[in-house]
């Protein structure tokens, strides 16, 4: 049997020392000034390690990419001096799937099959961001009906994102209590979209000129129901965890992230909002009419675990006002831009109308041709800042699509986080990020 | 009412079939979307510990069953066949989604097309991402086929 790991072909291992990727050594630890150049400011130099210690005191420790606390397949490799993690180097790419790439083979009709599967979480979002981007390029506005439907399904999305971290998160501390009942919650969500879009997740619902498909009959009943249920369920799990004493001592004051390090790491969503920013890209630049809801922007100040963990918990709420309003003022019309060339024809249309007939074919097999030039768009994913450029050459498919992934620039201050505190607590710090591999490699 | 002297008569091949089926531990190796429908299946709603199968073990040498949940790129294959290696015998695994599958709508230069490219293959789960059921019916489908097989594998 081969030895995966071992850094020496003689001893029958694999001898993959131009990347370092599979050896026990770690990176040249970088110096003061390196750093500062690098994150051009003097705040951040965790890896700055007295010469005191001696290297046989230190350990490095695998975890992952087969890990159940790992969410997914990352892996870390921890330098341990006893308990206390003292450096700490994610590696990702074990889940590149190439989607960019395949994004450049499919037109733009087919591409929210595609991004739909990058953040596995929160698939409206990336399909929104996609259809956004590509609405940019052609200059088409999309009736209020689909901005409406597309805001309402993205914050329902929000929700199950939110319940998923949280559930996650919990089992990964030792709250399995948790991680039952945010799935529990969840399944609700996911039914409401199994009879909007016919799956559970990777809908390919929100296209570029509207949404697949119009509201089910009788989905204000289905939305008034999570109504009601949410915020219940919401408040036993402020019962089984706010006060807990355990739940306390393992977060409070643990992976402690300040304001200066989100910024220099880029981190947005939820943690840089715990941090003690008010950084809320539907406030800041809104997107698909969000700029007509009510709603608040949670902020807490304590930046630590415990502070991630109840920020999610807080923008459940907020979400919830936002789909309640979404039901409550849902405007009447067409659901997709009423123009042959984006949108294909009703199916019915097909038997009566020749054209219809040839629009339709034209669609499906060439797609819609989008001017050249490029654009970017970013919108509030349940992770932060998920933004899409492309770049279009004046064919039916991108030249080249571009994903700015929250959870990849979130993953980069997990060193910062875990540095220097025990290893007990670098699970909670992996869980309080809440990164989805499938975003972070793509 | 106690009687002690109960008698069940079977024959060893079916005790031993039966058993294999009936507390199947499979290992934790959740790779992407499929991953969460395999954690939604063992969760609350569908509850997978009906059929005895709720332990995800984090350890491949406590485990008999390994479900490929998503897609295997080539820097994750060599971890899969390591992980697989390391299950005790006898063992099964579920190509769980179409990715894992096939390759699925991925074909690309960094996905395996298809996990039976690595190690063998006992069922194959359609869906991208196939639903909570569907991976029941998968497991169901694999507890027909050890009832029906050899002990021997």
């Amino acid at each position: 049997m081969f030895d995966f790991w071992a850094t020496n072909s003689e001893e029958g291992g694999w001898n993959i020392s131009s990347t370092d990727e599979g050896s026990q050594k770690m990176l040249e630890e970088e110096n003061e000034k390196q750093i500062k150049i690098q994150t051009g400011t003097d705040v951040i130099d965790d890896f700055v390690i007295d010469e005191d210690t001696s290297d046989d005191e230190r350990m490095i420790v695998n975890m992952g990419p087969q890990h159940p606390s790992t969410h997914g397949v990352l892996r870390l490799q921890a330098e341990l001096e006893g308990e206390v993690v003292r450096r700490v180097k994610p590696i990702i790419g074990y889940l590149h799937t190439g989607m960019e790439k395949t994004g450049e083979e499919l037109n733009y009709f087919q591409g929210p099959t595609n991004t739909t599967r990058m953040d596995y979480l929160s698939p409206l979002f990336n399909e929104l961001v996609f259809s956004l981007t590509t609405e940019k390029l052609v200059g088409i506005e999309v009736p209020d009906r689909a901005k409406n439907i597309r805001i309402l399904m993205t914050e329902l999305n929000r929700i199950s994102s939110h319940l998923v971290a949280l559930a996650t998160g919990g089992m990964d501390i030792g709250a399995l209590s948790m991680m039952i009942f945010g799935f529990r919650e969840r399944e609700l969500i996911l039914n409401f979209f199994e009879k909007t879009t016919g799956l559970r997740m990777n809908h390919n619902y929100i296209r570029p000129g509207g949404v697949a498909a119009d509201l089910p009959d009788g989905w204000q009943k289905d939305i008034e129901e999570i109504l009601k249920i949410i915020p219940e369920k919401l408040q036993d799990y402020d019962d089984m965890l706010l006060d807990n004493p355990i739940w306390k001592g393992r977060l409070q004051n643990v992976g402690i992230l300040t304001t200066e390090e989100c910024f220099a790491y880029g981190v947005t969503g939820p943690s840089l909002r715990a941090s003690g920013h008010s950084w809320d890209l539907r406030k800041a630049q809104p997107y698909s009419g969000i700029e007509n809801f009510e709603f608040e922007v949670p902020v807490l100040n304590e930046g630590d675990v415990f502070a991630r963990w109840r920020i999610k918990v807080l923008e459940i709420f907020e979400s919830l006002k936002i789909v309640e309003q979404a039901l409550n003022k849902m405007p009447k019309g067409p659901y997709k831009v009423q123009d042959k060339k984006i949108t294909p024809p009703p199916r019915k249309r097909l038997d009566e109308s020749m054209e219809a007939l040839i629009h339709h074919f034209k669609i499906y097999t060439e797609g819609f041709k989008v001017p050249e030039g490029d654009a970017y768009v970013a919108i509030e994913s349940p992770r932060g800042e998920l933004g899409c450029y492309i770049v279009s050459d004046g064919s039916s498919k991108p030249y080249r699509m571009h994903v700015r992934g929250p959870s990849f620039c979130n993953l980069q201050a997990l060193p910062v986080i875990m540095t220097d505190s025990p290893i007990a607590d670098a699970v909670a710090a992996i869980a309080s990020l809440d990164p989805v591999i499938g975003d972070v490699d793509r | 009412m106690y009687t002690p002297d109960n008698i069940l008569t079977t024959t060893i091949d079916k005790a031993v079939r039966w058993s294999r089926t009936q507390s199947m531990w499979p290992v934790t190796f959740g790779l992407a979307c499929c991953a969460i429908e395999m954690m939604a299946a063992g969760s609350a709603k569908y509850d997978l510990a009906r059929y005895g199968m709720e332990v995800f073990r984090a350890s491949p040498r406590q485990a008999d069953l390994m479900i490929v949940a998503g897609r295997v790129s080539q820097k994750m294959a060599p971890v899969l066949r390591q992980v697989y290696d390391q299950m005790a015998d006898p063992k099964w695994v579920i190509a769980m989604g179409a990715c894992s599958s096939t390759g699925g709508m991925f074909n690309n230069y960094a996905l395996v097309q298809g996990v039976d490219h690595i190690v063998p293959v006992d069922i194959y789960v359609p869906g991208c991402p196939p639903g909570p059921q569907s991976l029941m019916h998968g497991i169901l489908t694999l507890h027909d086929k050890i009832m029906g097989g050899e002990i021997n594998r």
